[in-house]
């Protein structure tokens, strides 16, 4: 027993300066080699660097919104809603996001409102809307910033990321920054 | 859908090329023979056997090997408490995270020896980078010792009457620098080279393009994520584990991560087949795991595609199916694969939150704990699939009046009775400990406000997913739940310490027993085991023993939920 205890120090201790130490040092090592530096993917848009992974909050009407976030899209403390499927105040909560969507987008039947739209992703900082969530607000984002309807539609077809294989998804960071950069 | 669709059948064939060339390599690492790492591994194994001084060809009987496994996890905890709860003042803190309150300590060091990684803190707040490291420390070693003590039940089960086989401590050390390294590296490139962050610095400060100041938590990320899906540990570096976009930024690395979950597991069962020379036994095995993963998989895909029934009343397109709680970059059947992929297998890393699932989803995640078997954690799934073919070879010899034999050792009342005892503690703590907080919780509501976050049937299946995932050590959560209570945190450390350390003695001390026997050659009238219809056997005595007791409380909770829509 006291044979095996000291065996079992002397392993953690090794573990310790291998797996945290050393394989910790190495991929460390290597992020120093990749595009950014181990420091996740950042844009810089008219003096503003921003992370184009995280999710922001747009709820202005010049931007197309972003999905719904349930701590606020707060990049520090990041959480899905975790409500259940049948809960009524999350029902009630969805009710009221279809209806601010309404309100701010006249043209719009309640058919066409993609759910994606309407309900809290996982993360809270999702930085992607659906290419079904992207159509139905060109036309007030077009309006509101005295674009075009096909110069915003060719500034969405532009932010679609995808792999072949899996959905194909708009980088609502991606977009809004190629409308401000428009502006300018 | 199709390209999405596309994508699960992409990730299950890309399994299974990968999972079999694993397999066999994992066999000759623990068998002794050259494989092509042996250049860059063998000194660093060399030097940890002189510097621990591990006699390699001193080989331990069962109770030895289960000493040795014990005695170390011990020195583990007392170490993980002691980080855990000093965290605030040790070095590597740059975001000033406090230490752990004591019952919050207790849970989270169970919760990390025991390749659990339920997390009743979350990462950007509960722990500082040095905590993380230690987590991480753990994520290995807790999984190399997983995989170890799996192939001591693989020797043990060799063809001859042996009382002594292999030596834990080597099989522990290469289980980690052998598997568990190599692997993690690659999969840590994978992800550093598609923007996952790895750095030492603390949270940054950006101004958002609406002109918000946002706060950015980030770390070392990349390695932390590549092991704990690799080693079914599960524990995720940010709150919302893989569906944060900095854990898991795109559709590929979702794909790696969504096959690192599953690899080592299913690769393990190759590995019992080289070892032992028996490859039919071992393809029966992945058959039965197989089809009892699609049959939890396939319906959890099609309700999640298919939407909630009752957003679709409110009169919204459902184009992308039930979207609450999930990201779109992955979509409604990856993130359903994955739901599945994490609670068959002891993983528990999350890319959707399991809260937001359709009720009947919900109820296949949970019974995919519940079995626990199908693929499983890393070599204790094998343990948990091994307690039920004893059940099945049993109840067999009964049915045809035969003497019940596996691989050629007799199986008599002291192997059947440890047996039953781990087959029925699953079940036993899943439901005692619900039927405990349900009691607590029915008696006062009032006072116990903020454990649930959903009312009704969905509460209840907050309550009873939480003590699922502690028993099958998977460490997924209805993260509704108000967990970081003293009642949350202590009853969870318990059933996870019960649920991790039992069901490892009982098999170790049953192969143990057989191994020890004398060896009945194959005959005429030996029950054959890698048949198909003994394979329909095991997955009757799954089907009963592991889905059928926990009907009932299935019916309270998502069964109930469901129909109530």
């Amino acid at each position: 027993m006291k044979q095996h205890f000291y065996m079992a120090l002397k392993l953690t201790g090794l573990s310790f300066l291998l797996f945290s130490c050393l394989y910790t040092g190495t991929v460390w090592l290597i992020a120093q080699a990749t595009p950014d530096k181990g420091q996740a993917e950042r844009v810089t848009v008219n003096g503003k660097t921003i992370y184009k992974n995280i999710g922001e909050r747009f709820d202005s009407d010049e931007y197309f919104w972003s999905r719904p976030s349930a701590v606020n899209y707060n990049a520090a403390g990041a959480a899905g809603s975790n409500k259940g499927p049948t809960n009524p105040d999350y029902l009630a909560a969805v009710q009221a996001r279809i209806d601010t969507v309404l309100a701010h987008h006249p043209y719009l039947k309640k058919e066409a409102i993609p759910s994606d739209m309407v309900t809290a992703s996982g993360s809270g900082l999702d930085p992607h809307i659906s290419a079904e969530a992207a159509a139905v607000q060109v036309q007030r984002v077009a309006t509101k910033r005295g674009m075009s309807y096909e110069a915003v539609s060719a500034l969405v077809k532009k932010s679609e990321e995808g792999f072949g294989i899996g959905p194909r998804v708009i980088n609502v960071n991606t977009l809004n920054s190629l409308l401000d950069e428009t502006k300018n | 859908m199709f390209s999405e669709i596309l994508g699960v059948v992409l990730m299950f064939i890309l399994l299974f090329l990968l999972a079999i060339p694993l397999g066999k390599y994992m066999a000759k690492v623990f068998q002794f023979q050259s494989t092509w790492l042996d250049k860059i591994f063998n000194p660093l194994d060399q030097l940890i056997f002189k510097i621990a001084r591990i006699r390699v060809k001193e080989e331990m009987n069962w109770k030895q090997h289960l000493t040795a496994l014990l005695t170390i996890n011990l020195c583990w905890f007392l170490i993980a408490m002691f980080v855990l709860t000093n965290m605030s003042w040790l070095p590597l803190n740059p975001d000033g995270n406090p230490s752990m309150t004591g019952d919050l300590a207790f849970n989270t060091a169970i919760s990390f020896i025991t390749n659990t990684n339920l997390q009743h803190y979350s990462g950007e707040t509960g722990v500082s980078y040095l905590g993380q490291l230690t987590l991480q420390l753990w994520q290995f070693i807790s999984a190399g010792c997983g995989i170890a003590i799996a192939v001591v039940v693989f020797f043990a089960m060799r063809e001859k009457t042996q009382t002594s086989y292999a030596n834990f401590y080597v099989l522990f050390v290469k289980s980690c620098t052998r598997i568990l390294l190599p692997l993690s590296l690659v999969v840590a490139v994978i992800l550093l080279f598609n923007h996952v962050p790895m750095t030492f610095q603390g949270k940054d400060t950006m101004i958002g393009l609406q002109g918000d100041t946002v706060q950015v938590s980030r770390g070392p990320v990349a390695g932390f994520v590549a092991i704990k899906q690799l080693g079914t540990n599960g524990g995720g570096f940010f709150g919302p584990n893989s569906a944060h976009p900095l854990e898991n930024p795109n559709y590929l690395t979702n794909i790696v991560e969504t096959i690192a979950i599953v690899l080592i597991p299913l690769a393990l069962i190759f590995t019992m087949g080289h070892i032992l020379n028996r490859r039919k036994l071992a393809w029966s095995i992945v058959g039965v795991m197989t089809i009892g993963f699609f049959l939890l998989c396939i319906p959890t895909i099609l309700q999640e595609v298919k939407g909630n029934a009752a957003i679709a009343k409110m009169g919204i397109a459902q184009p992308h199916g039930s979207m609450e709680g999930k990201e779109l970059r992955f979509g409604a059947p990856a993130s359903a694969y994955w739901a599945i992929s994490t609670t068959t297998t002891s993983n528990g890393s999350v890319n959707a939150m399991h809260d937001s699932l359709t009720p009947l989803s919900g109820m296949f995640t949970l019974l995919g704990m519940m079995v626990n078997a199908f693929y499983g954690g890393v070599g204790v799934g094998f343990l948990n699939y091994y307690i039920f073919i004893i059940l099945a070879v049993f109840i067999s010899g009964l049915m045809v009046g035969r003497t019940p034999e596996f691989l050629g050792k007799k199986i008599e009342a002291r192997e059947m009775k440890i047996a039953m005892i781990i087959a029925l503690l699953h079940p036993f703590l899943i439901l005692t400990g619900t039927a405990i907080a349900s009691h607590v919780y029915a008696h006062n509501p009032t006072a116990y406000a903020a454990w649930l976050n959903n009312p009704g049937y969905h509460g209840f299946s907050e309550m009873l997913y939480e003590f699922t995932s502690s028993s099958a050590n998977n460490g997924s959560g209805f993260e509704g739940l108000g967990d970081n209570t003293p009642f949350w945190n202590i009853a969870c450390g318990i059933v996870m310490l019960l649920a991790r350390y039992l069901p490892i003695i009982g098999p170790v001390a049953i192969a143990g027993s057989l191994a020890a026997k004398k060896y009945i050659p194959e005959s005429a009238g030996t029950l054959k085991t890698d048949t198909p219809t003994f394979s329909l056997m095991v997955f009757a005595v799954i089907a009963i023993v592991a889905a059928l007791s926990f009907f009932p409380a299935l019916t309270l909770g998502p069964i109930a939920e469901y129909f109530s829509i």
